[in-house]
């Protein structure tokens, strides 16, 4: 199992917003985790990468074994847990070039490798450009100043395929995206499935799963999951919205 | 989680100095404290014609008659200047005529600083950098000469200059920043020992970059150099300053003058990377740098830019100023000031358009951690004369930590109506989003302050020459190892 989330509490500054979490991911596995506003899901991706405004107060987190309370951000990061961001913050002056290839060689660092050279981190680049379809010039400009909603959102997805992560929790990517965008981070993603990673898909609306299919859908309601099935879940919040399910819960 | 980005910004911002050690040479000083006989034993032992002397002891006269300035937003303990050696000079057996005859020491001195003083290394490489090394109060060894001289151009120590070019010297000297100009410029006047010149004749573009390396080593001494740059109609120069000095508990003064003359058409720039002991992370110790540095744009189309990286020194009060005197002259200044722990540095520039159409452009960026504070103090003073001109300046500050100030002091004055004056000024912290962000992506806490903060220097780091902008980059970084937050 890569992923498993037992009865999990969090919450920050005092205020509990997960109220017990069970969740489990398994290699080759896309979730899906949908909700109203304001249920927690964010949190919970938040909890998962390391975070540090929110206090776990109850429940763990194991991420292939290890208790994950135990690791720093960047060391899950390293370990090959990543976190699409749903707003991805602006660093001014630094290029994606040099932010990536920061991150990509102190993630080879801590797995004992020596840093790639300049020549083939290019290539590398080159070819992941061409995978998640991200055009050369976006790769120049500083990390994220300037960059439209969906410019944000096809960086993430690059810089996902230049890391290669094992577990990636999407956090809305899909928020904010016109068509186009969103089919060019859905292929990105589905280009990126092995069966050997997995990935969890937060979002919203069902329109995101025309694109990705998921093999789980999983409801957030109350920082819990009150629901879980199929695809065909998704498509059925999509018709009667969320408020069955709250009145299932009351 | 306050108290967690405390904890990091403390482990940035505790790096230790690269350049603390003490090199071994055997020394001679002058006697210790200031009079009318340090002057005389300063001009005697350089042997300098009575022009010199006379001119020291003018300034001295007027350094006499004043008192240290106290407006800048500095806290500086009282110095006295009885007990501070004016002179120290490496024992050289005999006259230099090549590298060999170089004490050894001081040539292991400047390689463990990385700056090579052999002609042949530098000149397999595509582009040569002349260096004159200066340690203590003397010029030790200055790197192609020769080549540059058969382009007309002179590369030497002011010492030098004042032996083989006194015509030049008395021309230009005190002709930018005259003696009576303030405390720490009457005081250097008084009691320069050496320096860098350089001269290029009308029309010639120089060949490399020069540069001068500027060393302290002697205990209780402080270095008092003179640099004098003079470009003739049409030339071009690019030249380059570093400094350091070994750790010392105590404080050593440093005061020195630069002054700069473009004539018309010519185009001088100047790059600084001070990196001066900065005193220990309890404050203790440190570099007194007190500089005078001015150019002036005397001729037409005449261009000068200052860059400068200040990461060094326990106290910083320095203003790198242009006069547009020309018409149509451009003034330029970029800065990063890096201060940490319990540095001080109040400074910025003075940009004076006098003649018509001129233009000066000021980017300044600050970085203040620990319990530093960094102030920008900058004016720009358009006369009645200098008709549609323009300044732009851009005045940031960055944050590290809740201890640390930064401070802006803008003066403006503008005596026409056609001229146009835009300031702009911001103030910023690292955010913990963006340190989140970077961390996710599997980038430590110090590689991402460092990325974060060269990023924000960016536009200041990319005017430097390429020798310098890599050690600058490694030198931000390091300067605040252990102050993240």
């Amino acid at each position: 199992m890569l992923l498993q989330i037992k009865n999990l509490h969090a919450g920050i500054n005092g205020k509990e917003i997960l109220r017990g979490v069970n969740l489990e991911v398994n290699q080759g596995e896309v979730h899906a985790i949908m909700g109203p506003n304001g249920t927690g899901k964010s949190t919970l991706a938040s909890v998962i990468a390391g975070r540090e405004v929110f206090d776990v107060t109850a429940g763990e987190i194991l991420y292939q074994g290890k208790n994950l309370q135990k690791l720093s951000i960047e060391d899950r990061a390293r370990e090959g847990i990543f976190l699409g961001f749903q707003y991805p913050v602006e660093i001014p002056g630094v290029s994606i070039t040099n932010f990536m290839r920061t991150a990509v060689n102190e993630v080879r660092k801590y797995k004992g490798l020596d840093p790639l050279p300049g020549g083939d981190f290019l290539r590398l680049m080159e070819e992941k450009k061409k995978l998640v379809e991200i055009t050369s010039n976006l790769t120049n400009r500083s990390v994220n100043e300037g960059f439209s909603g969906g410019e944000k959102k096809k960086n993430e997805i690059f810089q996902m395929a230049m890391l290669e992560p094992m577990l990636a929790i999407l956090d809305e990517t899909d928020s904010g995206l016109d068509i186009d965008a969103l089919r060019i981070v859905a292929n990105g993603v589905n280009k990126l499935r092995r069966p050997d990673n997995a990935f969890v898909v937060i979002t919203h609306y069902q329109r995101l799963l025309d694109y990705i299919v998921p093999d789980f859908v999983h409801v957030l309601f109350e920082g819990k999951i009150v629901k879980s099935g199929g695809k065909e879940l998704a498509l059925e919040l999509e018709e009667k919205g969320y408020d069955w399910i709250k009145k299932e819960q009351e | 989680m306050e108290s967690e980005a405390n904890k990091i910004l403390d482990e940035v911002t505790q790096g230790d100095y690269k350049y603390g050690f003490v090199t071994d040479i055997d020394t001679e000083f002058a006697p210790i404290g200031l009079s009318e006989d340090t002057i005389r034993y300063i001009s005697g032992k350089k042997n300098e014609p009575q022009f010199m002397l006379d001119f020291r002891l003018k300034a001295y006269k007027h350094w006499l008659t004043l008192s240290q300035p106290h407006w800048a937003h500095l806290n500086i303990s009282p110095i006295n200047f009885q007990d501070i050696i004016f002179y120290a000079a490496p024992k050289k057996k005999k006259e230099l005529s090549s590298l060999d005859e170089v004490d050894p020491e001081l040539l292991a001195t400047f390689n463990k600083l990385g700056i090579s003083l052999d002609e042949q290394k530098k000149l397999a490489g595509v582009s040569g950098v002349a260096v004159d090394a200066v340690i203590d109060s003397v010029s030790v060894k200055t790197t192609f000469s020769e080549t540059l001289s058969k382009h007309g151009i002179i590369f030497c120590s002011f010492s030098e200059a004042v032996q083989n070019h006194p015509d030049l010297v008395k021309q230009y000297m005190g002709s930018v920043v005259p003696y009576t100009d303030n405390y720490f410029a009457a005081l250097n006047s008084a009691v320069f020992s050496d320096g860098s010149f350089c001269f290029i004749p009308k029309g010639v573009r120089c060949p490399m970059e020069l540069s001068t390396y500027f060393r302290i080593n002697a205990a209780n001494t402080g270095q008092f150099e003179r640099t004098l740059i003079v470009a003739e109609e049409g030339a071009y120069v690019s030249y380059m300053e570093g400094c350091t000095a070994p750790q010392r508990d105590e404080n050593q003064l440093h005061a020195a003058i630069v002054e700069i003359v473009a004539m018309k058409d010519a185009s001088v720039k100047y790059s600084t990377v001070q990196n001066w002991y900065p005193g220990d992370k309890n404050g203790r110790g440190g570099i007194y740098n007190f500089v005078t540095k001015r150019g002036i744009c005397k001729g037409s189309h005449s261009k000068i830019s200052w860059t400068q990286v200040e990461t060094g020194s326990a106290i910083t009060w320095k203003y790198p100023s242009c006069i547009l005197l020309g018409d149509h002259s451009v003034g330029e200044f970029y800065s990063v000031a890096v201060t940490n722990n319990h540095q001080q540095a109040d400074t910025g520039t003075k940009m004076m358009h006098l003649g018509k159409n001129t233009r000066s452009t000021i980017i300044s960026k600050g970085i203040s951690a620990g319990k530093s504070n960094n102030s920008y103090r900058g004016l720009v003073r358009i006369s009645k004369n200098a008709v549609n001109s323009r300044n732009y300046s851009q005045c940031d500050s960055l944050l590290l930590g809740a201890k640390c100030g930064a401070h802006t002091y803008p003066y403006i004055q503008v005596d026409n109506k056609s001229s146009i004056v835009e300031h702009e000024a911001t103030t910023s912290k690292i955010s913990e989003d963006q340190l989140f962000y970077c961390q996710q992506r599997g980038i430590s806490n110090e590689s991402a302050i460092g990325l974060i903060v060269n990023g924000y220097a960016k536009e200041v780091l990319k005017q430097l020459p390429m020798e310098f902008a890599v050690e600058a980059q490694k030198l931000l970084s390091i300067s605040l190892e252990g102050s993240v937050g």
